[in-house]
C-alpha cells in the first residue's frame, strides 16, 4: 500500500512539477533514495495537506530501504507501528519538531518524558541516567514497535527481559568499561534463568524483579532493592516464608541490627548464578561460603569424616553446615528451637543416622584434636598416633637406608648376593 | 659395571632353575598374602582420597576408582575381605597353637613371637650397617619380618575396630562414649597412613627392593627358594634343618615358568600401585 502510494505521489509530482530531471540530478549527488523521498515528501506536503499524518509520513518512511545521509535506516514498518502500543498516535505526537513539509534533515530525538514523566524522573536518578544511546529504546526496543510489557512481542516482556538486559550485561566489554561483571550467562544458567527460559514461568525472577526497571540503583545505594540490607525483603517478595525464617534467625537479627557483615540471601546463594540447593554443585560450593566467616568451624569440620567424604564431590548426602544448623532460621545451640540444641540432637543426627542415641550424639562434629582443653581425650589420642607414626617411620627409614647402602657396598665389593635365585 | 652385572643377573633369571628348591611358604600362606595385599591396595586407593580429600588428586582418584559413590563401597568391600582373611588367620593360629598344640607357634626358633635373639640381631644388624661388626645370622623369621607381621596384626585390629566403629556408629555408640567416635577417625586415618607409608616404603625396600632380593622376592608367590638363597638369607635355619636332618622334608619343586611370569606381573603391578600411592600421599602430606 505504502509503495503504491509513493509511486502515485511520484506520478502526481512529475505531472505538476516538470522537474523530474532535477530529482534525477539530486539522486546522482545525494543518493537516489533520499532524493526521491525528498521529492515525494514535497509533493505530499503540498498536494495532500490535511491527510492522516501517519499515512503521509509512511508514504516515504514506509520504504524499508530508506536511509538518512549517514546510512542509518529511517524506515518505519507501518503495520508493526499501528499494532504497537503507540499505534493510535500521530508521528508528530512524538516527533514534535516536524510541523510541516519539507521537514528539516536533522530532527530532535524524541523525548518520551513528555508523556512518561514518572519513568523519566526515575531513569534520571538511576544508574542508566548517563546512557549515550536513547535511554528508552535501549530496553524497550525499536521505537516504532513498542508493545506493552504483558505482550510477548515486547522487549520487556518477562521472558524477554534477560535477553534485553543481557545485550549490555552479557558481554565482557561492559566489565571493562564499567567494572560490572557479565551477569547474563550466570543468570541464564541459574534456577531462575532455567525456570524462565526453559519452563517459561512468568513468575520466575527476571532482572527487573530484583533490580527494578526505570529507577535502577547501584547496590551500594541504601535505597536500592539490591542493597545488602534490603536483599531479604527483595527476595522475600517471592520467597515469603524463607524471608520470615531468615529474619527470625541469627543472620537476620544481625542484619536488622545494622551489622552488614552478616550474610543475606545472595551471600550463600549468589546473586545471579543461583542453583537449586539440593544440587551437588551448590552443596559443594556453600560450605566454604559459611566458612569464610566461621573460619574455626570450617577448619574443625574439615577434620571430620563428613567433610572428607563431602569434599570429594558428586556426593550430596554427607552433612554440610545447613544440614545440621538449618539454612535460613539459623539459631544458636542455646536456643531450644535450634536443630543443634541439645534436646534436638537425636532428631537432627537421626535424619541421616538411623538409630542415633544419646551417646551417639555426643560425637562432636567440630572437635578440635589440637585443643587440649576443649577435647583432651582426642588431643592425647592424636598425639599418641602422631608420635607412633613419627617414631616408627623415623626408625625404619634410617634403618632401611643404612641397610641399602651397606648391602650395595657389599654387593659391589664382593659381586655377590644379588637377586633371588628362587625363581 | 652395574649395568653389565644387571644383564648377567637377568640372564641368570631367564635360565631354567637349577638345583634344589626349598619350601618357605605354604599355598595357604601365599594366598593369605595375596588376599592381604590386594585388599590392602584397594583400601589404600579408596582411603587416601578420603584422608586427603582437599588435595588436588583426591577427586580425580575418587573418579578413577569408579565415581564417588563407589569409594565407600569399595573401601568397605576390601575391609570385609581383609577382615575375613584376618579371622581365617586367627583361626589357624588357634587351631595350630591351642587345639593341635603344634610346637613352635608361640615360642622357639620358628615362632613369630619376638625373642631375645631378635633384639640382639637388630642391634647386630645395625652395627653391621655401620661396619662395626659381622652380619648377624638369621633364623626362619628375621626381626624386621616379625615387625612387619605384628605391625600388620596390630594395624588390622586398630584400623579394623575404628573402621567398624564408624561404619556402625549408632551401634557402637551404645557402649562407647561420644568422643570415641571422634577418636575413631583420628586413629583410623593415622594408623592407616602409617600402614600405607610403612608398607609402600619400608616393607617394599626391606623385602623386595634391597640388593639381596632386587627387584622382587618371588618366594611369597612361588613359595620356594633356591638352596643357595635359603642358605644365604637364613643360614641358622638352614644349618638347624640340616643338623636335625629335616632339610629334605622341605624340598619343593621348581616353579613353572608361566607361574613365575604371572607372579611377576602381579607383583610388579602391586609395587607400582603402591609406589604411586606413596608419591601421592607424600605430595599431599608435604604440600
Amino acid at each position: 500500500m505504502n509503495h503504491v502510494e509513493r509511486v502515485a505521489a511520484l506520478i502526481i509530482a512529475s505531472a505538476i512539477f516538470p522537474c523530474e530531471w532535477a530529482g534525477k540530478f539530486l539522486a546522482r549527488i545525494a543518493g537516489r533514495k533520499a532524493a526521491a523521498a525528498t521529492l515525494a515528501g514535497l509533493v505530499m506536503a503540498l498536494a495532500a495537506a490535511g491527510l492522516n499524518a501517519q499515512t503521509d509520513c509512511l508514504a516515504c518512511h514506509g520504504d524499508k530501504t530508506m536511509q538518512d545521509a549517514n546510512g542509518h535506516s529511517i524506515a518505519v514498518d507501518g503495520q508493526k507501528f499501528s499494532a504497537s502500543i503507540h499505534g493510535s498516535l500521530q508521528c508528530n505526537s512524538c516527533h514534535e519538531d516536524i510541523k510541516e513539509y519539507p521537514h528539516p534533515g536533522h530532527i530532535a530525538p524524541v523525548d518520551c518524558k513528555k508523556c512518561h514523566a514518572d519513568e523519566g524522573t526515575k531513569l534520571a536518578g538511576s544508574v542508566h541516567a548517563d546512557g549515550k544511546d536513547h535511554p528508552c529504546t535501549s530496553c524497550h526496543g525499536d521505537a516504532h514497535s513498542i508493545f506493552p510489557k504483558s505482550d510477548a512481542r515486547s522487549a520487556v516482556y518477562p521472558l524477554n527481559i534477560p535477553k534485553t538486559c543481557g545485550t549490555c550485561h552479557g558481554n565482557d566489554g561492559m566489565a571493562q568499561k564499567h567494572g560490572l561483571a557479565s551477569v547474563y550467562p550466570h543468570y541464564i544458567d541459574s534456577i531462575h534463568g532455567f525456570a524462565l527460559s526453559k519452563e517459561g514461568l512468568l513468575v520466575a525472577a527476571n532482572c527487573q524483579s530484583c533490580h527494578g526497571s526505570h529507577g535502577i540503583l547501584s547496590h551500594n545505594d541504601p535505597k536500592s532493592p539490591t542493597f545488602k540490607a534490603n536483599i531479604p525483603k527483595t527476595c522475600g517478595s517471592c520467597h515469603a516464608k524463607i524471608e520470615d525464617d531468615y529474619e527470625s534467625g541469627a543472620h537476620g537479627h544481625e542484619i536488622a541490627k545494622g551489622n552488614l557483615k552478616a550474610p543475606v540471601c545472595t551471600d550463600c546463594h549468589t546473586a545471579h548464578a543461583i542453583l537449586q540447593p539440593t544440587e551437588s554443585e551448590f552443596r559443594m560450593q556453600s560450605t566454604p561460603i559459611c566458612g569464610s566467616c566461621h573460619k574455626d568451624k570450617l577448619s574443625t569440620y574439615r577434620d571430620t569424616f563428613h567433610s572428607q567424604l563431602g569434599s570429594l564431590g558428586g556426593y550430596v548426602e554427607t552433612a554440610r553446615c545447613w544440614d545440621c544448623h538449618g539454612a535460613h532460621q539459623i539459631l544458636p545451640a542455646s536456643d531450644p528451637r535450634s536443630p543443634v540444641a541439645k534436646a534436638n540432637l537425636i532428631a537432627t543426627c537421626g535424619r541421616c543416622h538411623a538409630g542415633a542415641n544419646a551417646s551417639f550424639v555426643q560425637y562432636q562434629p567440630h572437635a578440635n584434636a589440637h585443643d587440649r582443653k576443649l577435647n583432651p581425650a582426642l588431643f592425647y589420642v592424636r598425639l599418641f598416633m602422631n608420635l607412633l607414626l613419627a617414631s616408627v617411620l623415623t626408625f625404619f627409614v634410617i634403618h632401611t637406608a643404612l641397610w641399602l647402602i651397606r648391602s650395595r657396598f657389599d654387593q659391589v665389593k664382593r659381586k655377590s648376593a644379588n637377586g633371588g635365585k628362587n625363581a | 659395571m652395574p649395568d653389565q652385572e644387571q644383564l648377567t643377573i637377568e640372564a641368570a633369571q631367564q635360565k631354567p632353575a637349577e638345583g634344589r628348591f626349598f619350601v618357605r611358604f605354604t599355598r595357604e600362606q601365599r594366598y593369605m598374602h595375596a588376599a592381604l595385599f590386594s585388599s590392602f591396595l584397594g583400601l589404600a586407593a579408596t582411603g587416601l582420597p578420603l584422608r586427603f580429600s582437599e588435595s588436588i588428586w583426591a577427586r580425580g582418584l575418587a573418579g578413577a576408582v569408579g565415581g564417588f559413590g563407589a569409594i565407600l563401597f569399595f573401601h568397605k568391600f576390601c575391609a570385609l575381605v581383609l577382615s575375613v582373611a584376618f579371622l581365617i588367620h586367627v583361626r589357624e593360629i588357634f587351631l595350630r597353637g591351642i587345639v593341635r598344640r603344634e610346637k613352635g607357634i608361640f615360642w622357639g626358633s620358628t615362632s613369630m613371637v619376638a625373642n631375645w635373639k631378635d633384639v640382639k640381631d637388630m642391634f647386630g644388624h645395625m652395627r653391621w650397617f655401620l661396619g662395626l661388626g659381622p652380619k648377624p645370622q638369621f633364623e626362619r623369621y628375621a626381626y624386621w619380618e616379625k615387625f612387619d607381621y605384628w605391625a600388620v596384626f596390630w594395624g588390622m585390629i586398630v584400623i579394623g575396630f575404628s573402621g567398624y566403629a564408624m561404619w556402625f556408629a549408632p551401634f557402637f555408640a551404645r557402649f562407647l562414649p561420644g568422643w570415641a567416635l571422634n577418636a575413631a577417625l583420628v586413629i583410623h586415618s593415622e594408623e592407616g597412613l602409617l600402614a600405607i607409608l610403612f608398607i609402600f616404603s619400608i616393607h617394599f625396600v626391606n623385602t623386595h627392593l634391597r640388593p639381596d632380593s632386587f627387584p622382587m622376592d618371588m618366594v611369597i608367590f612361588t613359595g620356594v627358594e633356591s638352596e643357595e638363597e635359603f642358605a644365604h638369607k637364613r643360614p641358622i635355619e638352614y644349618a638347624r634343618l640340616k643338623k636335625e636332618g629335616k632339610l629334605e622334608q622341605r624340598i619343593g619343586t621348581a616353579p613353572a615358568t608361566w607361574y613365575v611370569n604371572f607372579s611377576k606381573i602381579v607383583g610388579f603391578t602391586a609395587i607400582f600401585i603402591g609406589l604411586t600411592l606413596l608419591v601421592l600421599t607424600l605430595t599431599a602430606y608435604f604440600k
